[in-house]
């Protein structure tokens, strides 16, 4: 087998393999940069709390409809953004912090979804919730994904400096203008969007792994959080070009494959990333120390 | 005591406190138009929640604060340094410019002319050259020297300060004493809670002495008194923490006007 047989003959082949990359790209260019931010607001398992409570949305959706890729997603997206303001009302108004009250908002949401698919779907469907069919990607799926992927960077773009300040000193935000709640509550929309159609794809918990593997790589690599997000965008773009050929190759799951690959890009930089990496600092304590 | 002055902010029986226990208790008087006054008193006093309850971050218990000619938004509040995020990915000049927000607001981009404001802000606090670094690898006292060239680009009419000068070596406590004092000379009302009284008494015209209510607020001759010093420690030490908002309506204890 050639180089090009083996990294570019799947996608020339096959419309399915096409389409999976496109889709995959979609939901790279979305998550990748609300990873970054997720990180810097140390939220990192928050994008991990809200792929569960998408999921009686999902149910909902599935119990009316079957697969229907708009009702799943707007089933999804109700429930997501649902969590949202009850876990950000609970802490706003109780003693309760925010990773608390979206725990607990998240696993009651969690326990809904299976007991919902339970009632009326079987494993398969539910695997098929969790774990995506990026093999399977029709016209309506990759419209939604390429309209999020559209929408998010310039939304990300327009709400930047106050999500920025938000993360560093959210003091300061709630000092000089009202607008960090918004900000945050627009954030969060953004955040269960893309799960919603990262669903689509990877699966409600595979999506996670696109946004927050590529965005914990970038730390170790760039210092600026504009150099933050091209990294991440980059490392999501390659997870997502390699894991569909290993799983092209090796008859893998997709979504999986895609989240290994941006695990083992994660694993490679937590050694070999300059300044960052165990293996610098390594470097770095030996020398001060000889 | 500057009453001649009009007042910047006045405080109305104002009680302060965290689910329903008062932290700070019928503090009456007035911050007079341009005053450096130090907010000053024993650990747990209520310093930090007074300056909160000022910015409009925590609702009354009771009373009232009176912003004149300004509003909270338009303060300048630097909050202790334990409450940011040290090793966020920005550079000085990123988080100086931050102070041009009433300019920039959400969108605005940084022009030319603002971005010499931020390199002169920088000059002032002794920055000048570390515009590109990364605030991860500034020391402390560099920090505090930035969030001061922030504090300066905010260009406010009131400034709060908690405990701006703890942990922070003598060299740069004078630079940023110096720089709090080119403030105070403009015009501005400035308030900061310290711990030292002997720069307080060096520094600081003014002073409110606090131990959960006013013990005395005045000139800080006046103020640090051996006796208030001792009748604040007595105060603190004798506080109920767990104790509901009283129904005193007026302060038992020296009261600015």
């Amino acid at each position: 087998m050639t180089l090009r047989e083996a990294t570019i003959q799947p996608f020339v082949e096959f419309s399915f393999m096409r389409r999976a990359l496109l889709g995959c790209l979609f939901v790279a260019l979305g998550c990748a940069p609300i990873g970054v931010f997720l990180l810097l607001r140390r939220m990192s398992l928050m994008g991990d709390a809200m792929s569960h409570a998408i999921l009686p949305g999902v149910a909902v959706g599935f119990l009316l409809a079957g697969m229907s890729v708009p009702m799943l997603s707007l089933g999804g997206l109700v429930a997501g953004l649902a969590v949202a303001l009850a876990a950000g009302m609970t802490t706003r108004t109780t003693i309760l912090r925010e990773d608390a009250s979206l725990a607990a908002f998240y696993l009651i949401s969690l326990a809904v979804g299976v007991i919902l698919v339970s009632l009326k779907g079987n494993n398969v469907d539910l695997l098929h919730v969790l774990f995506g069919t990026v093999l399977a990607l029709d016209d309506s799926a990759l419209l939604l994904l390429g309209g999020i992927a559209a929408m998010t960077p310039p939304m990300l773009m327009f709400i930047r400096r106050p999500l920025v300040i938000e993360c560093f000193d959210p003091t300061f935000l709630r000092a000089v203008s009202g607008c960090g709640p918004w900000v945050h509550m627009v954030f969060l929309a953004l955040v269960v969007l893309n799960l919603v159609g990262g669903f689509q794809a990877l699966g409600t918990l595979m999506a996670v792994g696109l946004m927050m593997l590529p965005a914990a790589t970038a730390r170790l690599w760039a210092r600026t959080l504009g150099g933050m997000i091209g990294v991440s965008l980059l490392i999501a773009f390659a997870a997502s070009y390699f894991g569909l050929l290993l799983s092209y190759h090796a008859t893998l799951p997709s979504g999986p494959a895609i989240v290994l690959t941006a695990g083992v890009l994660l694993l490679l930089s937590i050694f070999l990333a300059p300044h960052r990496g165990m293996l610098s600092r390594h470097w770095l304590r030996s020398h001060l120390e000889g | 005591m500057t009453t001649d002055r009009a007042a910047a902010l006045s405080l109305h029986d104002l009680t302060l406190g965290y689910e329903r226990h008062p932290a700070v208790h019928h503090v009456s008087g007035h911050f007079a138009t341009g005053s450096l006054t130090a907010v000053v008193g024993p650990n747990g006093a209520g310093k930090s929640t007074l300056l909160k309850g000022i910015m409009g971050f925590l609702r009354p218990l009771a009373g009232h604060v009176e912003w004149h000619n300004a509003t909270p938004r338009q303060a300048a509040y630097l909050p202790q340094q334990a409450e940011l995020e040290r090793d966020f990915p920005m550079t000085v000049a990123e988080v100086v410019a931050l102070g041009l927000w009433r300019i920039l607001g959400i969108w605005r981009p940084l022009t030319t002319t603002l971005h010499q404001r931020v390199q002169e802000a920088l000059s002032i606090v002794g920055l000048a050259g570390l515009a590109r670094r990364e605030i991860g690898s500034l020391s402390g006292g560099q920090f505090q020297r930035m969030l001061f060239a922030r504090v300066i680009l905010q260009d406010a009419p009131v400034i709060l300060l908690d405990e701006p000068f703890t942990a922070i070596d003598h060299r740069t406590t004078e630079d940023l004493l110096a720089v709090l004092e080119r403030l105070h000379q403009e015009g501005r009302t400035v308030l900061a809670v310290l711990h030292d009284f002997e720069l307080v008494r060096r520094h600081f015209p003014e002073t409110l002495l606090i131990a959960r209510e006013t013990v005395a607020w005045g000139s800080t001759a006046e103020t640090l008194t051996p006796a208030a010093l001792e009748r604040a420690q007595a105060l603190q030490e004798a506080w109920n923490e767990q104790a509901h908002v009283c129904g005193r309506t007026l302060p038992r204890t020296q009261a600015r006007p």
